[in-house]
């Protein structure tokens, strides 16, 4: 869509909002102007972040300098710390960020829970045991190259097995929350039996994946992960129309023209693509598929549209704040940046949950 | 206009057949009010009319078609229901809620159509909702949260609209004000309202075409003022009562007796235009 092609009205319903159409083409859209701006401050903020981040470790950078090597220019040892070590950390937490939190946007909108999140539907938990029984079975080094492939299968697997023992005459949200809770919980259980039968480096290396981080990322991974964030992301936009329609309820959205157990499979699957594929790169990162669409809606509000992107933003952020601290906080020392995603998200699901009792 | 009818339609949960092979025309430009006891599948009815519901057996049909072999889409254009105790989406506001209505009509290029800005505002304006189009549903009384849903259904461009219990929950002015708002958009628009109702007084007063549902299937349909009757509410509801005119509009009001105070205690008729 060329943008000679659109015709702004300033008149559109209400002032948060632009109508955008189409001399020549049938196509419109009503822009929400809260969540551009939303959009243009959190990437704002990222890119501020970013400098910052690609700074700072054992040799520190000023942000100016930082500035210099992403214009070809700087020193040769900057651009090797920068473009080698940390850039592709950065842009791996910033993709993986972004995909657990557009996956979980889905599943929360879907299930009509905002406690909900791709944990739920068994993607986190049938990666985890994939991934387990691999390093368990194989030890060691070997297994690495074989680690992401196996996350994804495994969390496919377990998200499929929830859907097939959930569906009776269609996938309700509540019987797919039910079965997935049920689930999760076993297969957790097969991860913990997993560890503790492992030899202790073994158990180590497993521990580490659980929790979650980018340490050690490199382009490969990076450009491993770029195709699923941005089909996935690209994918949830063409479907944004659907969740919001689902928000309102099974029998609504039917009501409304939604062809809705065709769409829910749809949704499914791209949430587990999303979160699956983040999980097989960087490991069991806890909560921000919970927090970064949480925080998008406080920001735009529910309507799918506008709270994705925004919610890919804030997840990208979160996730590059986490792993900011992972290397900073304890320096020298590296901590996965899974135990930080958690040390925020747990008390933030906490004030949920009370918030969530306190209302009607 | 369109015409929805159901033919030999029979619904069940699971081996509990709820309605047994009834044949049912809605009345096009009316206003339709099923009444029946609790549990009597007055809702079910209504959900399969809005094809919420797969039949056992039979049809509903949506202008000759049958409504199982429609594209769902296709029916959205031409019949909305509102279901009974919506939920909005936390932090919905009303504009946001009003336009999802417009799904129907939209693709992922066409999103935002004039046709689809016009019927969003004439929405908003016949329920009376245009100052509070930017507030969230959440944050409004019951009565503005209904007319909030009232308003996304009509935005649906549709003739004819279903309503389970759109007034259960409102006190009496909003419960009045509902139903007038209904009453009007029938007027003026010439829409098809078919409705569930549980207070018999009120839907005595608004229908035009009263349904009673009993033993699944209809007991009796028709004029309010035709049908209603002691006998008729001594079988459908199993409650005696005396039937007088409705002081104001004539229309059949229903009083009834009760158990526990004894006849003996009873006035002597008191003329009701005091
Ligand atoms: N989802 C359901 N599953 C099983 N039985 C149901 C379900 N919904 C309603 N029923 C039963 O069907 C009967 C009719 O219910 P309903 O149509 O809701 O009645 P009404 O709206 O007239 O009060 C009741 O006996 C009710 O228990
Ligand atoms: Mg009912």
């Amino acid at each position: 869509m060329r943008s000679k092609h659109l015709a702004a009205e300033k008149k559109a319903s209400g002032s948060r909002y632009t109508a955008l159409r189409s001399r020549r083409l049938p196509a419109s859209a009503l822009l929400d102007k809260r969540a551009v701006l939303a959009a243009i401050v959190l990437a704002a903020a990222i890119i501020l972040m970013v400098l910052f981040s690609a700074g700072i470790g054992t040799m520190r950078i000023h942000p100016l300098d930082v500035l210099k090597v992403f214009a070809g220019q700087g020193q040769e040892v900057h651009k090797t710390v920068v473009f080698q070590f940390r850039l592709p950390r950065i842009a791996l937490s910033l993709l993986v960020g972004a995909s657990l939190a557009a996956s979980g946007a889905i599943v929360q909108g879907m299930i009509r829970n905002p406690l909900a999140s791709p944990d739920l539907v068994g993607i986190t938990n049938g990666a985890a045991v994939a991934a387990t029984s691999l390093i368990a079975l194989t030890g060691g080094a070997a297994s690495v190259r074989w680690l992401p492939l196996a996350a994804i299968c495994g969390a496919a697997a377990a998200a499929l097995l929830i859907y097939v023992l959930a569906w009776k005459r269609g996938v309700t949200p509540l019987r797919l929350v039910l079965v997935g809770i049920g689930l999760s919980s076993a297969l957790s259980a097969i991860t913990s039996v997993m560890v503790i039968a492992s030899p202790l480096r073994i158990a180590g290396q497993a521990l580490v994946w659980l929790t979650g981080s980018v340490y050690g990322a490199a382009w490969s991974g990076v450009l491993t992960l770029l195709p699923w964030t941005a089909a996935g992301l690209a994918l949830a936009f063409v479907l944004a129309r659907q969740v919001s329609a689902q928000q309102l309820g099974d029998d609504i959205a039917v009501g409304l023209g939604s062809r809705l157990q065709l769409q829910r499979l749809a949704l499914l699957a791209l949430s587990v693509a999303l979160a699956g594929s983040a999980v097989a790169l960087a490991g069991g990162i806890a909560f921000i598929g919970l927090m970064a669409p949480h925080m998008a809606r406080r920001l735009v509000g529910p309507a799918f549209g506008a709270a994705l992107p925004v919610a890919a933003l804030c997840g990208g952020l979160l996730m590059l704040a986490a792993d900011l601290a992972a290397r900073t906080v304890f320096m020298p020392t590296e901590i996965p940046a899974g135990v930080f995603t958690a040390a925020i998200g747990a008390p933030f699901f906490i004030y949920l949950l009370r918030r969530r009792r306190s209302s009607p | 206009m369109t015409k929805l009818t159901a033919s030999n339609l029979s619904l069940a949960y699971g081996r509990q057949l709820i309605i047994d092979n009834l044949d049912f025309a809605v009345p096009e430009g009316r206003i339709t009010v099923l009444i029946g006891a609790n549990g009597s599948g007055k809702s079910t009815l209504l959900r399969a009319l809005a094809r919420l519901m797969k039949p056992e057996a039979g049809a509903v049909l949506l202008d000759g078609k049958d409504i199982a072999h429609t594209s769902t889409k296709e029916v959205a254009r031409k019949l909305a229901m509102l279901p009974q105790g919506p939920v909005a989406p936390e932090g919905i506001t009303v504009l946001q809620l009003v336009k999802q209505g417009r799904y129907p009509y939209q693709s992922w290029l066409q999103q935002w159509s004039e046709a689809d800005e016009r019927a969003v505002r004439a929405a908003l304006e016949a329920t009376g909702m245009t100052p509070l189009a930017e507030r969230p549903v959440d944050a409004l009384s019951g009565g503005q949260r209904q007319r909030a849903w009232i308003a996304m259904t009509l935005a649906q461009g549709t003739a004819t609209v279903l309503l389970d219990e759109p007034t259960t929950y409102l006190d009496l002015t909003h419960q009045i004000e509902i139903l007038d708002l209904l009453y009007t958009l029938n007027e003026r628009e010439g829409r098809t309202v078919v409705m569930v109702l549980h207070d018999m007084n009120l839907a005595c007063r608004y229908a035009h075409h009263l349904v009673a549902v009993k033993d699944r299937g209809i007991y009796a349909q028709g004029a309010p003022g035709d049908i209603v009757n002691a006998e008729l509410i001594r079988n459908v509801f199993e409650l005696d009562a005396h039937i007088i005119p409705d002081p104001l509009y004539g229309t059949p009001l229903c009083i009834p007796a009760s158990q526990a105070r004894r006849a003996q205690e009873r006035q002597a008729a008191v003329p009701v235009h005091a």
